[in-house]
């Protein structure tokens, strides 16, 4: 354990003075080629979907997020990184006030979507949420068919023509890469999917709200290799149509599907960036000993 | 050698222990079942020639070669379905409330805690209470209805904890996901909350139904003991019902009333045996789509 100290001596060290790249082989996660991840200056003309100011968040007296200002851009995908209990999950449920369920949580800031402020008093958050689709990281389908499972949205939404839920189903599945495996079967219970189809579902059902905003908690952590690869290409296709924010554990998954990055550490919002940056020239550190495996 | 246990020779001391464990149980389970069969064998020995379709259909009489049990048959059907009327809204609305919207404070603390009291007062009490509430405050008589009302009492705090048992079976990840579509609290609990615990809420219901059906104490605390020659047409005719009945022929000193009462439990049984039926046919049926 001669390491520890050094790595002790970055973590207080907030700015990176020297590059020591020579000094130990660094196995940086690959920027896959060919993808079409947008560049820093592509990042910089997308339109701001949200913005966050001064957001910090507090569980009764436990502060769990410090002053966090980020900007997410528009038909992006943008990913959380840090290590467990740095506040990712926290943060993600700020966007549609999950949190509001917590007793006892606090927010101060503000975060705007599009301009207006979704913490302000006047906000609907039935209709945020539908605006922000949710997928959790244990795919949680309900106890019902899987048309039922994604026609659950569009119903409470008002939609009761049999013929509509349906053209609904059929698009969101198919948007989420689960038509072919389940057309003949969407009466059946979801629960008799594998683990990466029920978690395709719980997309499906996100989809079929049409928001405009994905967030997604670690939503390949527990399936297998070949599944997770689908989510990766799905969330590729998806970023096309919506804003996507996504939380994993996951450097190489990072690196393969995000375009901005940004790294929580205890708390605090280390650094955020084009993830072509970020991954190969980070500013910080923390940044760089994290993206390395260095520590976390 | 090493201290490591061969794979082949268990330990004779915990041989022996697990041997007596196991046949105390079994033995156990025998006594229950021994008992059980003991009891329905004497009861349809007893009752066997009595039981006939006429036996079903005659109304109460002195003459124990024509009593019936049609009036008592009716009144308990008139008692549960008014009881299963009153008690199932009623509690599972309370357990809806307390689990679903009640803030935790402490006052749901105590509110809980008085219902898990409730649940264990003795069914005469509630006679006494339903004697005085509707027999005399709400002038109500001896009426099914003041039957039904007392019986409601009996079962409600029984089906409050039973139906927040399902409700709290419900994993909280099936909220969390229908408020992240959107969904109003009203929506998550009508749409998914409460179908997924319905069977558990349903097997609940039908127990204390069987319990609610098989009191006679709060019944005559309430006045059902007058001898009643007809089947209750309306919410204010008088009653009577299997267990009273029952309870009537057995303090008969004639040896034939004593048949009469083992063919009313047989009767008693029968409906009893049914109910819980559909209670397992439900769990069954529903049960099986729902795991988690
Ligand atoms: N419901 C809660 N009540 C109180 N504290 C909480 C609650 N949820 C999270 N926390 C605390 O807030 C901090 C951030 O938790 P959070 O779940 O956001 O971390 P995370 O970055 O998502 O971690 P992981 O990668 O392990 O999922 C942790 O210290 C955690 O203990
Ligand atoms: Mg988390």
């Amino acid at each position: 354990m001669a390491s520890t100290p050094s790595v002790k001596k970055h973590m207080q060290s907030s700015d990176k003075t020297t590059s020591d790249h020579s000094k130990s082989p660094i196995v940086r996660p690959s920027i896959p080629e060919g993808k079409s991840m947008r560049t820093a200056d592509e990042l910089a003309q997308a339109t701001e979907k949200i913005s966050v100011t001064d957001l910090s968040f507090y569980y009764s007296e436990n502060r769990a997020l410090t002053d966090i200002s980020l900007s997410i851009p528009e038909r992006c995908v943008t990913a959380f990184i840090g290590p467990s209990g740095c506040g990712k999950s926290t943060f993600l449920r700020c966007f549609n006030r999950m949190n509001d369920m917590i007793e006892g949580t606090r927010v101060e800031g503000e975060i705007l979507l599009e301009g207006q402020n979704i913490y302000s008093p006047r906000t609907d958050i039935v209709s945020l949420r539908k605006r922000i689709g949710m997928v959790f990281q244990k795919s949680t389908p309900f106890p019902k068919s899987i048309f039922d499972n994604v026609s659950f949205g569009p119903k409470i939404a008002g939609i009761r023509r049999k013929k509509d839920l349906f053209e609904i189903v059929e698009r969101s599945l198919q948007r989420s890469a689960l038509w072919d495996e389940v057309k003949d079967r969407l009466s059946e219970s979801a629960l008799n999917l594998s683990g990466g189809q029920q978690q395709r579902l719980c997309i499906a059902r996100a989809l079929a709200n049409d928001p405009d905003i994905l967030l997604m908690d670690e939503p390949a952590s527990a399936l297998d290799p070949a599944s997770t690869a689908r989510i990766e290409d799905l969330i590729f296709e998806l970023k096309e149509q919506y804003t996507i924010v996504i939380v994993t554990h996951n450097m190489q998954q990072a690196a393969r599907v995000s375009d901005q990055a940004a790294f929580f550490y205890q708390g605090l919002l280390v650094e955020s960036g084009a993830t072509e940056e970020l991954f190969t020239n980070p500013r910080k550190q923390q940044t760089e000993d994290y993206i390395t495996g260095r520590f976390g | 050698m090493s201290s490591k246990p061969d794979i082949y020779t268990t330990k004779r001391r915990g041989r022996i222990t697990n041997m007596l464990f196991t046949s105390a149980c079994f033995l156990a389970t025998m006594t229950c079942i021994f008992l059980l069969v003991l009891l329905i064998w004497n009861i349809i020995i007893q009752g066997k020639g009595w039981l006939s379709w006429e036996f079903i259909e005659r109304l109460p009489s002195r003459f124990p070669d024509k009593a019936g049990i049609k009036t008592a048959l009716w009144g308990s059907i008139w008692l549960i379905s008014l009881t299963a009327m009153f008690s199932v809204p009623l509690g599972v609305g309370a357990a809806l409330y307390l689990e679903e919207y009640a803030p935790r404070s402490r006052w749901r603390k105590l509110i809980q805690l008085n219902i898990a009291n409730l649940a264990g007062v003795p069914s005469i009490v509630y006679g006494i209470l339903g004697l005085g509430l509707f027999v005399r405050a709400l002038q109500l008589e001896r009426s099914v209805l003041s039957g039904a009302l007392t019986l409601t009492l009996v079962v409600l705090p029984i089906i409050i904890l039973a139906s927040q048992e399902a409700l709290r079976a419900v994993p909280d990840s099936i909220r969390r996901s229908a408020y992240a579509l959107g969904a109003t609290r009203w929506q998550t609990v009508w749409y998914q909350v409460l179908p997924a615990s319905l069977p558990g809420i349903m097997t609940g219901v039908i127990l204390s139904l069987s319990r609610a059906l098989g009191e006679a104490a709060p019944l005559i605390a309430v006045g059902a003991m007058a001898y009643v020659p007809f089947v209750p047409e309306r919410l204010t005719d008088e009653f009577t019902a299997l267990p009273i009945q029952i309870f009537i022929w057995t303090s008969r000193p004639q040896e034939d009333f004593h048949h009469l009462a083992a063919a009313g439990i047989l009767v008693l049984l029968v409906v009893l045996v049914s109910m819980n039926a559909i209670a397992i046919f439900v769990r069954h049926k529903y049960g099986k789509k729902i795991r988690w």
